[in-house]
């Protein structure tokens, strides 16, 4: 039975997508319990892959048994589960599993009568994020990243106002992307004649010196950063988590632009090599300082932003120069941290738009003017939101304080002291928007237990809400409680041998 | 080295933390909730007197929650000078809890519980601190007080509140996150260990360049000991509540700095290495004695009894920070001694302070004339406490002073002589006049206080009991020496 395991976390959500969208005509009240009963089926099966890569190592799986066979060369797709993917599919999952749970009473407001579309689409989006996550085979990869694509588009477009225009730049930059990754592709094949990921990685050390090859990477690369809105193809990302739905925003925001750097390092390390990366030295610093540029323009842009959805995007923004860089410093601790915080800044993010989404949906806005007493409203989601932007701050002892840790070890290491910087001017900048915040919602009101002020009314969020919110909070302090664990028994057996010794 | 597996220092962390959970729930009634501080803290501090024995023995409490990195974990070791200083915060934290209740209460101030609570939280950041065994424990500890410290300097909010606040947080986080994060990550990229040891954790043959570097990182990036110029923050915290610059910026909060820097000198960096180079003593020496000297000077100008008591504050603690720097057993045993000596005297200025504006309302000392025979309990606690931050007989001050003094003359930095006594010479200046005209001179014609009293049993009380403690330092100042005897033992190897 766990043979099957891997792909049930690719069907649980793809059968609550189709179920969904076609009970929607005539149980339109059974969309949402389908999708969350597919997600949770999901959540379980990538939890139980992760002990069991944990004590067994990579788990491969042929799709219809379609295996390699003597003397004919691989046909069928493979799914893998290994040390690099199997946090983040539980992570895709969990997350998607407490959002799908979470969005209910935003979507009800927000969404009236379209309820089974967005769960439709919401699920098709997760099976396409578990898909590209699961893979084994590059083409594949790419049919996934459309079907993902294809769905966030429509949850962005679902937005009010300049939702359209904004879902529009996404869907002209995301097509461009999945145009450069495809044909990276092609080079790959043109020149391997294969497209599992396995084979391609045997067969690439023997071609160091192909200019296709090189090509190849590099147009994959331009692709994954397009999709993962890295600097400096970032001008898309705000508006389009401003405008989706609060919703659409609080499964996107958390997952898309994880998956996509997933894929960078899937690309850099198991279907290129390390080596590969080392001998290509001018792209390594190009990358480190267009990380380094990513997070220090995107936290100037956080400092000026008044609302707090578009805050949080830049916030995301700043986030993905982290992980590029932590992986383009091709060192054993900056890789650590780069896959480290791939998982916690998934989890922060989710974390950070859930609190966002509870205070949407009281106040009905999120401009940073209307916080005013928002800590006496909504103490619980407040004190929520606290813990996670410590997280985002990197305070101790949260998930993003030691993925930062190892970032800027790994950074120490390669003697990238611009990195570091960018690390740390980052998390100041965080730490003066926090409390910015907890001015404004916290002193800027005549406090209520003096006399003769007015009280402030509690009003927090519905418990469907409040409750994913909180254990979502929580989460990022055992996660980073746990990061050792983790480390030592899952990451460290990701980072490629060769930064070992 | 005998070292006992205890979980007992968890527990002492741990009270505080209990403590301040009961707090929040019990917010409806305050006696109710007082009586829990009052338990919390005996309890704690009988924990932390059953450890005394076992640690002036030479013996180490050691525990290891989890690990959270290769090598560093979440653990904890109490020595002789985790524990003093525990014992001196937590001790201290009875009096402020006692001038609180006095403090607040009739003036009906909002949000008390809140104070409690987090004045809770503090005290167990401050301990975990003070028993951390690596730096990683300890930065995790720093931070938490940070954070914990903030609602407590905004307590009145309103717009110097949030102004003070806003200064308190960028100093301390900006400069840990800036500087002592990264110097600390340095620390563990270059050595593959965290742990407070003797004789340091680098290696024979480190770049002096890259010692020097981290050293001044980390010196200003515990920006709690107010070292200049970072030491703004700490006038700016002036703004909270009596009783919170009392406990938290005349003890807990400053101490800590100054304990931090102190681990860092001698877990980190080693005696020896800091003895034997003579580059990073003179940075330590040169930073401490200028910050000594002037804020010492910026003291004389300040009309504000508050600013001048914070501006004698970021004096004294370079005291403790140069009496490390010379590196020398008596310079280190003078400098372990300054965290009570100087807790004790502060605390008593402090808590005068608010004793006097509670009885009159006067905040700058050109108003006090002739206040002192009108509340001469208060004004005489104010005079002991002077001469115990100055350091004269037969107060505490006096013992750790003739010690730094002592380990000034001992060491290769003996200008360090001069400034220490020029500093005390200051010291009397802003100190004794100001008492000498709250007794001797008469009111000015504004100001005739004649509807002044001594304040509330619970607000004088506490004073007295301070000063007393002062004076009672003096004479048991043997029973001190013997932690930072032992201190001293560990870490100081000739």
């Amino acid at each position: 039975m766990t043979v099957q395991l891997p792909i049930v976390i690719i069907l649980g959500p793809l059968l609550g997508a189709v179920l969904a969208a076609f009970t929607g005509w005539f149980r339109p009240r059974l969309s949402h319990p389908l999708v969350v009963i597919g997600l949770a089926i999901s959540f379980a099966a990538a939890l139980k892959l992760v002990f069991i890569v944990a004590d067994a190592g990579a788990q491969k799986y042929w799709l219809g048994g379609w295996g390699p066979k003597q003397g004919h060369g691989v046909v069928g797709i493979q799914i893998t589960v290994d040390y690099l993917n199997t946090l983040l599919l539980a992570a895709v999952s969990g997350i998607a599993l407490l959002t799908s749970v979470y969005t209910r009473r935003l979507v009800d407001t927000e969404l009236a009568g379209r309820q089974r579309y967005f769960y439709a689409l919401f699920s098709l989006l997760v099976t396409g994020l578990l898909g590209i996550t699961i893979t084994g085979d590059i083409f594949n990869l790419y049919v996934f990243m459309e079907i993902a694509a294809l769905s966030s588009y429509a949850l962005i477009a679902y937005g009010r106002g300049r939702a359209y225009m904004a879902a529009f730049n996404y869907l002209i930059m995301g097509t461009m992307g999945a145009c450069l990754y495809l044909l990276g592709v092609g080079f790959i094949f043109a020149k391997s004649g294969t497209l599992n990921i396995d084979d391609v990685s045997a067969i690439i050390p023997a071609l160091r010196q192909s200019q296709a090859l090189f090509v190849g990477f590099v147009l994959i690369l331009l692709g994954a950063w397009a999709k993962m809105a890295f600097f400096p193809f970032h001008g898309w990302l705000p508006n389009a988590y401003a405008h989706a739905p609060t919703a659409s925003a609080a499964i996107l925001a958390p997952l898309a632009t994880k998956v996509a750097v997933y894929t960078m390092l899937r690309i850099m390390f198991t279907v290129y090599s390390i080596d590969y990366i080392i001998h290509s030295p001018g792209i390594q610093s190009l990358a480190l300082y267009l990380s380094s540029l990513a997070i220090v323009i995107a936290s100037f842009f956080s400092l000026t932003q008044t609302n707090l959805k578009k805050l949080a995007s830049y916030f995301v923004l700043s986030e993905i120069g982290y992980m590029v860089g932590g992986a383009w410093l091709a060192n054993k601790p900056g890789l650590t941290g780069a896959m480290v915080h791939v998982v916690a800044d998934a989890a922060m993010t989710s974390a950070l738009f859930m609190a966002i989404g509870c205070i949407v949906y009281r106040l009905g806005q999120a401009q940073l003017d209307d916080l005013k007493g928002v800590f006496f409203k909504m103490p619980v989601t407040m004190a929520a939101f606290v813990v996670t932007m410590a997280a985002l701050i990197g305070v101790p002892p949260t998930c993003g304080f030691f993925s930062k840790w190892y970032l800027i070890q790994g950074a120490a290491q390669a003697g990238v002291w611009h990195f570091i910087a960018a690390l740390l001017l980052s998390s100041l900048v965080k730490a003066i928007i926090l409390f910015r915040i907890i001015e404004i919602g916290y002193n800027r009101v005549p406090h209520p237990a003096i006399e003769g002020n007015p009280a402030i009314p509690r009003n927090e969020a519905p418990l469907s809400m409040l409750i994913p919110t909180v254990a979502m909070s929580l989460g990022l302090i055992a996660l980073g409680l746990a990061t050792n664990t983790l480390v030592n028994t899952i990451i460290a057996n990701a980072v490629p041998t060769a930064l070992t010794q | 080295m005998d070292t006992i597996h205890s979980f007992t220092p968890v527990w002492v962390i741990l009270t505080s933390s209990v403590a301040a959970l009961l707090i929040a729930l019990l917010g409806r009634w305050p006696n109710l909730r007082e009586s829990c501080i009052f338990a919390a803290a005996a309890i704690k501090l009988g924990l932390l007197l059953s450890l005394a024995p076992a640690v002036l023995d030479g013996k180490l409490y050691e525990f290891e929650v989890m690990e959270l990195l290769p090598n560093v974990g979440l653990a904890f070791k109490v020595d002789a000078l985790g524990l003093l200083f525990a014992l001196v915060s937590v001790s201290l934290w009875i009096p402020t809890t006692i001038f609180s209740m006095g403090f607040l209460r009739p003036l009906k101030r909002h949000a008390q519980t809140r104070f409690f609570f987090f004045f809770a939280i503090a005290i167990s950041s401050a301990v975990g601190v003070a028993f951390s065994a690596n730096l990683l424990t300890l930065f995790i500890f720093y931070e938490a007080l940070s954070l914990s410290t903030y609602p407590l300097v905004t307590h009145h909010q309103d717009d110097d509140a949030i102004k003070g606040g806003r200064k308190y947080l960028t100093y301390l986080l900006g400069t840990s996150i800036a500087l002592a994060l990264p110097a600390m990550i340095i620390v563990y990229q270059q050595t593959g260990s965290l742990d407070f040891a003797n004789g340091g954790v680098f290696a024979d043959g480190t770049s002096t360049t890259l010692l020097v570097v981290l050293l001044v990182m980390f010196l200003f990036g515990f920006a709690k000991a107010a070292l200049m110029p970072f030491h703004a923050w700490l006038p700016g915290a002036m703004v909270a509540p009596a009783p919170v610059s009392a406990l938290l910026h005349a003890v807990a909060v400053v101490k800590v700095g100054v304990f931090s820097i102190i681990r860092v000198l001698t877990g980190i960096f080693g005696v020896d290495l800091l003895a034997n180079t003579p580059s990073l003593s003179t940075i330590v020496c040169v930073l401490a004695g200028f910050t000594l000297i002037v804020a010492s000077l910026i003291a004389l100008t300040q009309d504000n009894i508050k600013s001048r008591l914070a501006y004698s504050t970021i004096g004294q603690l370079s005291y403790i920070i140069l009496g490390v720097g010379l590196a020398t057993k008596s310079g280190i045993a003078g400098a372990t001694l300054h965290i009570p000596m100087h807790a004790f005297g502060k605390i008593t200025l402090f808590l005068c302070a608010g004793a006097i504006y509670q009885a009159c309302g006067a905040k700058c000392i050109s108003q006090m004339h002739g206040i002192g025979r009108k509340i001469p309990l208060t004004m005489t606690a104010f005079f002991i406490g002077s001469l115990c931050v100055i350091g004269l007989p037969p107060t505490g001050g006096f013992v750790s002073k003739w010690y730094l003094l002592t380990g000034s003359l001992n060491s290769g930095q003996q200008w360090a002589f001069a400034v220490f006594l020029t500093s005390s010479l200051l010291n009397a200046a802003y100190f004794l006049p100001f008492v000498y005209k709250a007794f001797f001179s008469s009111p000015s014609d504004e100001a005739k206080w004649e509807s002044a009293k001594e304040p509330p049993l619970l607000t004088v009380v506490p004073v007295l009991i301070t000063a007393m403690g002062c004076v009672l330092l003096f004479f048991f100042s043997g029973k001190l020496y013997q932690f930072a005897d032992k201190f001293v033992e560990l870490y100081v190897s000739k």
